[in-house]
């Protein structure tokens, strides 16, 4: 055991840990999008940045791959730390405005506005489908292309791979192409929807029987809510 | 013919030396990528031929050799034991040189340099100005020796210091003495070798290996290719002595295959040294094994970046990964790996061999040595410089580079390559090292120095170097991908006169992110173009987003061409360089033009000889 001074308190960790595994061992949570406990951590989506070192020393760094060492100073949630992960949001968001997972997300930090030019590509990137491929199902049928912003993921030459078993592997897991923004359907690439939840089946059973509740609620009440609010105006 | 030990270098090194007569002309000739752009191989031939049918086989040698730095002059013929400089040499002029000064000792006036500041023309090649105000410690050489003869290397102590390390050091000794000499890498980050080596050696025993990197990547930029195809046993030595030093018995190469000229040269000189025991089991019978393997790269940018380097040797895609672990404590394969630039294996022969107490006697308080810097862009003489660290950067571009063409003014430089900042005329006595380059929000890069004149737009320059990034990245991380597409994105419409207020704050706030956020040193670096042309240029951004002007007329939606009345003589010769028949009109009268057919493409500018072409 080595010990951490986690946003400010010493704690206990085990060594091997990741800042994330010690985080969450401890109940601080941090947001992530590319990592996955069952699959390597990779880096990529930079939401789970915290803040490593004190003074004018200090860094950024991706708590789900800097492993603890002895006498590590963690801040998690500096503002620093809170204003990059918006940032971070709001360029996914405007390359992926339909994953529920990212508009959750932009609700939960607070993101408003896309300032950016949609691209609206779907894809994040996140790397968890070649990931789980490879690491879980043992089949390397998918994988990276090209670089930038052209990066893609397919699979060889873009033709069905015999690795493929067609397992779903790629789909389940995927924070992008499954959950998709069941919001009302807004003209900007933000939803917030979440922001202005009212649950209706809240009126009707007098107990919340949201289903998607840890995923991050459905947000089909809103719309119904919307909607309803739409055909009282236009009646009256 | 394998060299048995320490005396038997030495005796080689006798052998050669007396088998040449030093005072024999010797003509050497620049076989140098740059050379090769103006046709050396023909001029050459040239001389080949002249020496065999005056029959002068016995009397004259030649000598092709690496880059001698001084580009913008090729081809370059330098004639020893004089060192006779001529420049721009034509193959026509070949049977001159052999007749007059080789048999006649007549210097031809033609071929010499002229200072164009001065008029001065210097017939040594110490006394032009170009060389005699650098400090040419590593990349003086590569104008003596021919980069695929192992003879020419020996003949100048060649692997001395590799005998001196094997067998009168032992590797913590040599750590010592380059930890002493205080060397830092030179491919960007500047981190102290020593260290590097120490901490690689400290590493569990078993397999480790060494890797030069030579996966020089920058627009502009080609010293490190240069050296290695000019002098590529300097680079092998300094990386036998590395190996050593950290225990490692195999290393790589890892260099572009776009530099087809270094790949072949480095083939060649890893075979001669393995023939003569340089390389390969049991050096030198010291009982060390040490092999390299070239490895070709196929020009990604980002793979200059440690991990990235490692993937790509590792045959995968991947691209850099997060450190820790470093490739120190967990490299290729899963090994200790030490990674360094050519430059910096360069500099290690000639710690070992003069001292470090020699070595950091040059440059500044924590930057010791000289720094090669490839000096490009709007100077008169444009090429590879070697100087101290510590030297201004005046005396970089107007001393050394001869000033700005056309007279016109200097603007800015830009140093470190695209992720480097542009810094400004009133920051031109900047001594240059790495400290004060990042204190100006700059780097040391690995050491381009692009020099910008007036007719240079700032905000057209930071969208130039993010389209380059912007390609280059490898788009695993968010920041780096999406960011400086974003930031391109906007720099596009700021030059398109599409720019809106709040666009200049929106840049800063992206760039600052990746700055922070960004997985390796490509995106930690990229947005340094954007902030140093908004820290030291914001007025020119102000310029283009409120009065759509673009004050350096680059920016093409943002400038027209028209004709000075006042000026126009009706010449006539900007008429038939306009690809779209814009202009028109009589001889010797005004000439007007045709805005709607006009595609700014200036080339009637640059044809006009009484500036009456106006860009607004």
């Amino acid at each position: 055991m080595i010990t951490i001074r986690l946003n400010g308190a010493d704690v206990k960790v085990e060594e091997g840990w990741t800042i994330l595994e010690a985080c969450k061992f401890y109940g601080i949570a941090i947001p992530t999008l590319c990592y996955n406990e069952g699959l390597s951590p990779y880096g990529g989506c930079r939401l789970c940045l915290v803040e490593i070192g004190e003074g004018h020393r200090a860094k950024l760094a991706s708590s789900c791959t800097y492993p603890v060492e002895e006498g590590l100073a963690v801040h998690t949630d500096t503002k620093r730390v809170i204003e990059t992960r918006k940032m971070m949001i709001e360029l996914m968001l405007s390359i992926s405005p339909n994953s529920k997972v990212i508009q959750d997300l932009a609700s939960k930090f607070g993101v408003t506005k896309v300032r950016f030019k949609i691209r609206n590509e779907e894809c994040i990137l996140c790397g968890l489908c070649v990931r789980m491929c490879r690491e879980q199902m043992d089949g390397k049928a998918i994988g990276f292309q090209k670089r930038g912003y052209k990066r893609k993921i397919s699979t060889p030459f873009d033709i069905r791979s015999e690795e493929c078993r067609l397992c779903g592997g790629c789909i389940y897991i995927c924070p992008a192409c499954q959950l998709r923004c069941q919001g009302p359907e807004a003209d900007t690439a933000v939803c917030n929807a979440c922001l202005t939840m009212d649950p209706t089946c809240l009126d009707h059973y007098d107990e919340l029987q949201c289903w998607m509740y840890d995923a991050g609620r459905c947000g089909t009440c809103v719309r119904e809510k919307i909607e309803k609010e739409k055909t009282v105006s236009s009646k009256s | 013919m394998r060299i048995a030990d320490e005396s038997g270098l030495k005796e080689l090194k006798n052998s050669v030396l007396q088998e040449r007569d030093s005072l024999r002309p010797c003509i050497t000739i620049c076989g140098g990528t740059g050379c090769h752009g103006y046709a050396c191989e023909k001029v050459i031939a040239a001389v080949e031929n002249e020496i065999e049918r005056q029959n002068l086989k016995d009397k004259v040698s030649m000598r092709v050799t690496g880059c001698h730095g001084f580009c913008e002059r090729g081809p370059i013929v330098v004639i020893y034991p004089e060192k006779v400089f001529y420049q721009r040499v034509a193959v026509d002029d070949v049977p001159e040189i052999i007749s007059q000064t080789i048999i006649n000792s007549k210097i031809i006036e033609r071929l010499l340099y002229t200072d164009p500041n001065t008029g001065v023309k210097p017939v040594h090649e110490d006394d032009v100005p170009f060389y005699n105000r650098q400090k040419r410690i590593i990349f003086g050489n590569n104008g003596k020796i021919e980069p695929t003869n192992i003879s020419d290397y020996i003949a100048l102590d060649g692997y001395g210091a590799l005998c001196k390390a094997l067998f009168h050091m032992t590797p913590d000794q040599i750590i010592e003495e380059v930890n002493k000499s205080k060397l830092r890498g030179r491919g960007g980050a500047g981190f102290s070798t020593s260290k590097k080596w120490a901490i690689t050696r400290a590493s569990k025993k078993g397999m480790k290996f060494i890797i030069c990197n030579c996966d020089e990547g920058d627009p502009g930029a080609y010293m490190d290719r240069s050296l290695m195809e000019g002098n590529p046993h300097l680079v092998l030595e300094g990386m036998i002595i590395g190996a050593y030093a950290i225990g490692a018995h195999e290393g790589y190469i890892y260099i572009r295959n776009e530099y087809p000229l270094a790949v072949r040269n480095v083939g060649i000189a890893i075979k001669q040294a393995e023939e003569l025991g340089l390389l390969g089991k049991n050096i030198l019978n010291s009982g060390f094994n040490f092999t390299i393997t070239v490895h070709k790269a196929a020009g990604a940018f980002v793979c200059g970046e440690e991990t990235a380097l490692i993937s790509s040797i590792e045959g995968k895609l991947d691209g850099p990964r997060p450190r820790p672990p470093f490739p120190a404590q967990k490299g290729l394969w899963g090994k200790p790996t030490n990674i360094n630039n050519v430059e910096t294996l360069a500099n290690v022969p000639l710690i070992i061999e003069r001292g470090a107490d020699w070595y950091s006697k040059i440059g500044t308080e924590k930057s010791k040595g000289t720094k090669i810097f490839s000096l490009v862009g709007k100077v008169n003489n444009t090429g590879l410089v070697e100087v101290p660290m510590g030297m201004t950067l005046r005396e970089v571009v107007f001393d050394i580079g001869g000033g700005i063409p056309k007279g016109k003014n200097f603007k800015a430089v830009q140093t470190g390559g695209p992720s480097g900042g542009c810094i400004p005329e009133s920051l031109i006595d900047l001594p240059v090292d790495f400290e004060r380059l990042t204190e100006v929000g700059s780097m040391m890069g690995s050491g381009g120095m692009i020099v910008m004149d007036e007719n240079t737009c700032m905000v057209d320059v930071a969208k130039y170097f993010l389209g380059f990034l912007d390609d280059e990245s490898c788009g695993k991380c968010v920041p780096c991908r999406e960011g400086i597409e974003k930031m391109r994105e906007i720099l596009t419409n700021i030059c398109k006169g599409e720019g809106e207020e709040g666009d200049i704050e929106l840049l800063e706030e992206i760039a600052l992110t990746v700055k922070e956020t960004s997985l390796c040193g490509l995106g930690q670096t990229a947005s340094n173009p954007v902030l140093t042309t908004i820290k030291y240029f914001r007025d020119e951004y102000e310029e283009h987003i409120r009065n759509k002007r673009c004050p350096a007329g680059v920016c093409l939606d943002l400038i027209s061409y028209s004709i000075d009345a006042e000026k126009c003589n009706g010449c006539g010769a900007c008429v038939r360089p306009c690809p779209t028949q814009a202009i028109t009109g009589e001889k010797k009268k005004l000439h007007s033009l045709d805005q709607e057919k006009c595609i700014k493409c200036g080339a009637c500018f640059e044809t006009c000889k009484f500036d009456s072409i106006i860009i607004k």
